[in-house]
């Protein structure tokens, strides 16, 4: 058994199998996490150069701790102190790095389909970190692999994805993920940030939180995107909380306790309050958790095949 | 060519005998001693030596866990996707001595990487290492079993299998050439 894809760039190049063989081996990564000594050999004639071209914390930590725990070499890269301010181009950037013998490369990018393109102009192997407004793969699988360890199975569990539906790969790359896996999905937020032809996906849409809410075993609390946000799409950020904010008194109204999830960073007060994040429903720091361990399975899965 | 059978019937359960009693010379009433077999065959023979061992020091905990050692194999991106298997190890390994079980010794390979697994648990006392079978004179490594059921002389292209009577109905060590 291997995976059916030799690059990871979407959840849509993925198989239900696929992902049942990255949460087989997280399983084993987590339970490797848990030792005394946290590191593996797996890796340790692999050189991997985590690209980023927009910001990261989260997702460039936790890559660059599965890396060091799988004993690959690490070289880091922020396009914000590089030479791709002096205008070069994003295959020469890689063409350049690959040339000191890398062979995996993570790679963050603000435009959508950066990672398909790359993959079809350099040989190394590519592993999509988020690329604009279109997926994020990994987060998708911790995600998916955090309702599964909560729940014990994915199929079948009710998620809501609540917020800024438009600007967010999290939300595509959850969706995706979800129904593959045989989960019912919902988005929720208000009608200017569902885009037009969600639906097409097999989603409910729904632009009631409590309605969502008392619908759901799962919430997925995404932020405001509001670096992307060219033009007003709701009249402010407190009337967009007023109406879809989730706080302790509405978590504790709903007919059943449902399971809080972010996906970070957390605007603290916009589309969740403090008490709703540090409550023992909400299980946004086991999803940090689980991210190191299911993208030490990406990379050791992608690394293990053989040309 | 019959493939020649190595060991079966009562032989095969005297043998596993004899290594339990080996092993209660060595470790009297385990009660510093832990048992682990490697993934993915040597767990079935750890689980039924530590039966064996329950049933001959019924007061005695006899603690035994099964070891996975995907990721710490030498031939990882040298051959075909390797897909770990479970490790399921709930007790501590520090200050223990420790007796690793595989079905077969071969190369020596495989109990390098059970050996670098191993101390990711924290540093046993000592680590001991049994073997059903030991095919001689084909170590790619120097290692070699404190305990051994029987010893096979066999070519490279011959495979040795182990099959139990829990998971493929026989207790039975059978010799498979090519042809």
């Amino acid at each position: 058994m291997a995976l059916s894809t030799r690059h990871l760039l979407g959840i849509k190049d993925l198989t239900p199998a696929d992902i049942q063989l990255i949460f087989e081996t997280a399983d084993n990564f987590k339970s490797v996490l848990n030792r005394p000594i946290k590191k593996v050999p797996s890796l340790r004639d692999v050189t991997i150069a985590n690209i980023f071209f927009e910001n990261s914390t989260r997702t460039r930590l936790s890559f660059e701790l599965a890396e060091k725990r799988l004993s690959a070499d690490v070289v880091n890269f922020a396009a914000s102190s590089s030479s791709v301010s002096k205008g070069e181009t994003l295959i020469d950037t890689v063409n350049n790095i690959l040339a000191m013998k890398v062979d995996m490369v993570v790679m963050r990018h603000p435009y959508a389909g950066a990672g398909v393109f790359l993959s079809k102009h350099v040989k190394a192997q590519i592993v999509n970190a988020g690329d604009g407004a279109h997926e994020h793969p990994t987060q998708a699988l911790l995600d998916a692999f955090s309702i599964r360890e909560r729940y014990g199975d994915v199929a079948g569990k009710k998620v809501v994805i609540v917020g800024d539906i438009l600007h967010s790969r999290v939300a595509l790359s959850n969706i995706l993920c979800l129904k593959m896996l045989g989960a019912e999905v919902m988005v929720c937020g208000p009608t200017t940030l569902i885009p037009k032809y969600i639906t097409s996906l097999g989603v409910k849409v729904e632009h009631n939180l409590i309605k969502a809410l008392n619908w759901c075993d799962v919430a997925n609390m995404l932020r405001i995107q509001l670096e992307r946000q060219d033009i007003k799409y709701f009249p402010s950020l407190r009337e967009y909380t007023m109406l879809y904010g989730l706080n302790k008194q509405i978590l504790d109204g709903l007919d059943k306790e449902i399971t809080v999830m972010h996906p970070g960073p957390i605007n603290r007060g916009v589309e969740i309050t403090t008490d709703v994040a540090d409550s023992k429903q909400s299980i946004i720091l086991d999803q940090v958790e689980n991210g190191v361990a299911i993208r030490m399975a990406v990379l050791f899965l992608l690394a293990g095949q053989t040309d | 060519m019959l493939n020649p059978i190595l060991l079966d019937g009562p032989k095969f359960q005297i043998t596993i005998h004899r290594l339990c009693r080996q092993l209660i010379e060595n470790h009297n009433d385990f009660s510093n001693s832990v048992i682990i077999g490697i993934q993915p065959r040597g767990i079935y023979l750890a689980k039924r030596i530590a039966e064996e061992l329950r049933k001959i020091l019924p007061d005695s905990t006899i603690l035994h866990g099964d070891l996975d050692i995907t990721f710490y194999r030498d031939d990882f991106r040298r051959r075909e996707q390797l897909i770990p298997n479970q490790t399921r190890i709930d007790f501590v390994m520090e200050g223990k001595k420790v007796i690793l079980m595989d079905d077969v010794l071969w190369t020596g390979r495989t109990i390098r990487a059970a050996m670098d697994a191993l101390m990711a648990f924290g540093r046993p006392e000592k680590i001991e290492f049994l073997t059903l079978v030991d095919r001689r004179y084909s170590r790619h490594i120097p290692v070699a079993a404190d305990y051994t059921g029987i010893e096979v002389d066999s070519i490279a292209s011959q495979k040795v299998v182990v099959s139990w009577k829990e998971t493929d109905g026989e207790d039975k060590i059978v010799l498979l050439s090519d042809r």
